[in-house]
């Protein structure tokens, strides 16, 4: 049975009409219409449909679509600002952190939660936050890279911020 | 430069070339004209073009009716090419090569793939060939397009064509740079087409200012934004998605089907042709759902193999065998040998597991087909969907995408002959898209196979003997880099595609090329094996390598890794675990040293660190190699450790990644690598080579670190520990 859920997508308000347990990566894909998101394994091993609910790193292939009601839902989509990549998509394409780019989106955001909870990670705790997340091309050490280098441009646009 | 004629106007085109007419303006070609708008376009005649590019279909190929590149009205470069993106880079270091030819900045370039429409044919992207076969004809026709817009240029600046010099996207009189005019301003709303008949002169490397300096990847915008489209995100109005109904094993036949409950789902449509059953529904969650209620029973698979009796089968079963290399006399090289060693070498099978599982969308329109599909192949996609329908291939478009990884998968097209069939029994477009169950059931695996070698030292510890046999592996590779005056090497079976049609089923199922085909096991074997000699020979296993090379080139890469790596190598086991492989991948040089750990209570393996060094000919895109190098690096953990795919009576027992292991961050070695410096050789492939030889560096480091000698690939804690224990 159809039921109306609400949340936010990328911070703009969205209706859907749907069976409320189908997972919200379909929702995304196909009723709403955001590829960004990837199936990679359709049973939560390989972190490329990995979303953002609430700011927690989320894997919409496993998340049924009424666990969004009320919510806040993060997707690649919504990382670029008018046009501006975020510093860590910047920094995923200055450090040649992706090949075919198929679990880009997914690390992205896995990374994106990383550090929101912790803005300067080591390499070590980046390689553990990240371990859910599979890339065949094998981009993990160029991926390490770009979230070290993102959370140093982060820190500088902080302090960019607050010196205004 | 000769002058050029004006051979024909069609499609309002005007055709340089000495030998036009009416022959080599196809229905195909104005068909291309047409969708390539106006411009200065290039096009290959019969010949150089194709020679250059390997593996093109026989003699009496016409005309491609595509062409390898258009300067649009507005300057901007479009670069066709049959390649593929899927990863390895192309997208970016072919524009580099064309950037550099045609003197235009690389972000002026765009790169159309894939289509068959547009791009001229190409037999698919594998092997590492991209750049080193498509290149050079690409850089020819980009020559003789900067040759006619200097031609253009004469005219307009009322200047001699050797007083004229051109550079971003411009041509100038080199006296007076001021005298100026851009190409599109020279193109202006001409539409100018060329068939190129001769070579042009192009480039020495040395006047490259795009090519050999790194450069980011063009595409990596599109995919950190989520805007780079897959297959799986076309939409097209109307579009259904398919869950096919799969056997639970190969080689079992549908007995009976009852599809009646999947009809009463909501939305769902039941397709079917023979054994083909799909539901089609316009949420491709639901489809699979729906799929769920067809009831459907399968007689037994006729495959009794699993993986504990897949060896003797592979040695057993009926196969040709091909001798890939024979000099000297083996009776000769066993009598000069002192020592002589004999071991047999396993490899079991794996798959591919791209990150994008096989998809493919189909929409058919009367007589004409349209398909998008993550293919490594569209050509030859283009081929099966014609053959499909009963249909002219010129009926039938196949596009692109980016794959998302192909390593050899996305040769084999299932997929898209299933959204074929799909979508011309629904009368609507249809999409498939594998489940990773079904990628994991339906790969073309890498064939598991068998190697006996025997080697023989002389008294001063050269090899002299080499008796090399694989069973199924395919032969490349399999020829040694040493300085060996008794070999020969002989290859049985059909190698990695299985021997196709016709041959004696070797495999329970479809196998195929998986990145570096061939070459991973044999060099796991051959280069095992050496530091076996090694051993025998008393010495290290560098220095044994140095004294049985000859090759000058192959030790100046060996010599780069050992400084890289800078630690002193001495005869195994030191306990150290220090490894060491090298390879000639198709005239690419690797020289890979790897530094391990082992726990022996848990036979778990810790890479520290790899060292690889290669020599790929002139580099294009410095940065692109080494995200090539260390992603095959990284990706060859897999084969050597974990990856395996156990089956049983022609059931496919690993299903996902939850027991199917590939690499992951917590996994990762230091990774170096060296680009060996060789500017003066073509541009070699770059996609495969480090990859290659990551089972046998491993094995060997693993055998240095605690003095067990590895056999079979993967090297699980289980293998690790039972030869532990065997060895006690």
């Amino acid at each position: 049975m159809d039921k109306t859920i609400r949340f936010k997508l990328n911070g703009k308000e969205v209706l859907v009409d749907s069976p409320p347990e189908r997972m919200l990566l379909w929702v995304l894909r196909t009723d709403l219409g955001h590829t960004g998101t990837k199936y990679g394994c359709g049973e939560g091993f390989c972190g490329a449909c990995t979303v953002l609910v609430d700011g927690k790193p989320t894997l919409s292939c496993q998340f049924p679509l009424a666990g969004a009601e009320g919510k806040s839902v993060l997707t690649i989509e919504g990382l670029a600002r008018g046009g501006r990549l975020h510093p860590l998509q910047q920094a995923f394409v200055d450090e040649g952190a992706l090949q075919c780019g198929y679990c880009t989106p997914g690390m992205i955001l896995q990374a994106y939660a990383l550090l929101l909870r912790k803005p300067n990670p080591t390499e070590a705790e980046i390689a553990d936050a990240l371990d859910v997340n599979l890339c065949r091309c094998g981009s993990y050490n160029r991926i390490i890279a770009a979230v070290r280098t993102a959370s140093q441009a982060m820190k500088m646009k902080v302090v960019d911020h607050e010196a205004r | 430069m000769k002058p050029a004629k004006t051979m024909r106007n069609d499609d309002e085109y005007t055709m340089f070339g000495p030998n036009g007419g009416g022959s080599w303006t196809t229905l195909e070609r104005r068909e291309f004209l047409k969708l390539a708008g106006g411009g200065l376009i290039v096009f290959f005649a019969v010949g150089d073009g194709l020679a250059l590019q390997e593996g093109q279909r026989g003699g009496g190929y016409p005309d491609d009716p595509n062409a390898y590149l258009k300067v649009g009205p507005d300057g901007r470069v479009a670069c066709f090419t049959g390649k593929i993106e899927m990863g390895q880079g192309i997208f970016t270091s072919l524009a580099m090569m064309l950037a550099d030819e045609l003197d235009v900045p690389l972000d002026s370039v765009d790169m159309v793939m894939g289509d068959t429409a547009l791009c001229p044919y190409d037999a698919g992207t594998f092997g590492s060939r991209s750049t080193k076969y498509f290149g050079p004809p690409m850089r020819l026709a980009a020559a003789e397009a900067r040759g006619v817009l200097v031609r253009l240029a004469s005219a307009r600046l009322g200047a001699a064509e050797d007083a004229l010099l051109t550079k971003d996207g411009a041509v100038y009189v080199a006296k007076s740079p001021a005298k100026r005019a851009t190409y599109a301003e020279l193109i202006g709303g001409k539409k100018i087409a060329i068939r190129l008949e001769q070579k042009p002169p192009i480039k020495h490397h040395t006047k490259h200012l795009v090519s050999g300096k790194p450069a980011l990847r063009t595409d990596a915008r599109a995919k950190v934004t989520g805007e780079a489209k897959f297959t799986g995100d076309i939409r097209i109005p109307g579009m259904l998605y398919a869950a096919i109904l799969r056997p639970p094993a190969h080689g079992a036949k549908l007995a009976s089907v009852d599809t009646s409950a999947a009809e009463r789902f909501p939305g769902a449509r039941i397709v079917r042709d023979g054994d083909l059953v799909a539901v089609l529904h316009d949420k491709p969650d639901l489809a699979a759902e729906a799929l769920a209620l067809v009831e459907a029973e399968f007689g037994p698979s006729d495959s009794k193999l699993d993986n504990t009796i897949i060896f003797a089968h592979l040695k057993q079963v009926e196969s040709r065998s091909e001798v890939v290399v024979e000099s000297g006399n083996l009776d000769e090289g066993a009598k000069l040998a002192a020592k002589t060693v004999e071991r047999s070498y396993f490899a079991h099978y794996v798959a591919h597991a791209p990150s994008e599982p096989h998809t493919a969308v189909v929409r058919i329109d009367a007589d004409k087909a349209e398909v998008w599909a993550s293919t490594q192949s569209p050509f030859r996609a283009r081929q099966e969907v014609a053959r499909t329908l009963g249909l002219p291939e010129a009926n039938v478009r196949v596009m692109t995408p980016f794959v998302g990884c192909g390593l050899g998968g996305k040769n084999q097209g299932g997929q898209i002959v299933e959204a074929t069939r799909l979508a011309r029994l629904a009368g609507k477009p249809v999409q498939v898209a594998w489940t990773r169950k079904e990628e994991f059931f339906n790969d073309s695996f890498r064939p598991a196979a068998v190697y006996d070698v025997r080697a023989g030292l002389d008294a001063a510890n050269r090899i002299v003997l080499w008796d090399y046999k694989n069973y199924q592996a395919g032969s490349r590779s399999s020829q040694p880099v040493y300085d060996i005056p008794h070999k020969r090497v002989l290859s049985f079976g059909g190698g990695w595609g299985g021997g196709g049609e016709g041959a004696v089923r070797a495999h329970p199922f479809a196998t195929g090329a998986w990145r570096g085909p061939g070459s991973n096991t044999n060099i796991f074997a051959t280069e095992s094996h050496i530091d076996v000699m090694a051993e025998a020979a008393g010495m290290d296993p560098l220095a044994f390598r140095f004294h049985n090379l000859a090759d000058a080139r192959m030790k100046k890469v060996v010599t780069a890794a050992a400084d890289k790596f800078g630690r002193t190598f001495a005869k195994a086991p030191t306990g150290h675990g220090y490894g060491i492989a090298i390879t000639d991948y198709l005239g690419t040089y690797v020289a890979t040293m790897a530094e391990i750990e082992v726990d022996k209570q848990k036979g778990t393996v810790r890479v520290r660190r790899v060292v690889c060094a290669q020599d790929t000919g002139e580099v294009i895109n410095p940065e692109g190699a080494r995200m090539q190098i260390e992603g095959c690096i990284t990706m060859g953990l897999g084969y050597a450790l974990t990856e395996e795919i156990r089956f049983k009576d022609g059931r496919v027992l690993d299903e996902n990644f939850d027991t199917y292991e590939i690499p992951r961050f917590s996994w990762l070695p230091k990774i170096e690598v060296v680009l060996v410096d060789n500017p003066d050789m073509a541009p070699q492939g770059c996609g495969e080579p480090a990859v290659t030889v990551m089972g046998a560096v491993i094995a060997n480091a693993i055998y240095d670190a605690i003095g067990v000698r590895m056999h079979t690939l993967p090297m699980t804690p289980a293998r690790i520990k039972e030869a532990l224990a065997a060895k006690r």
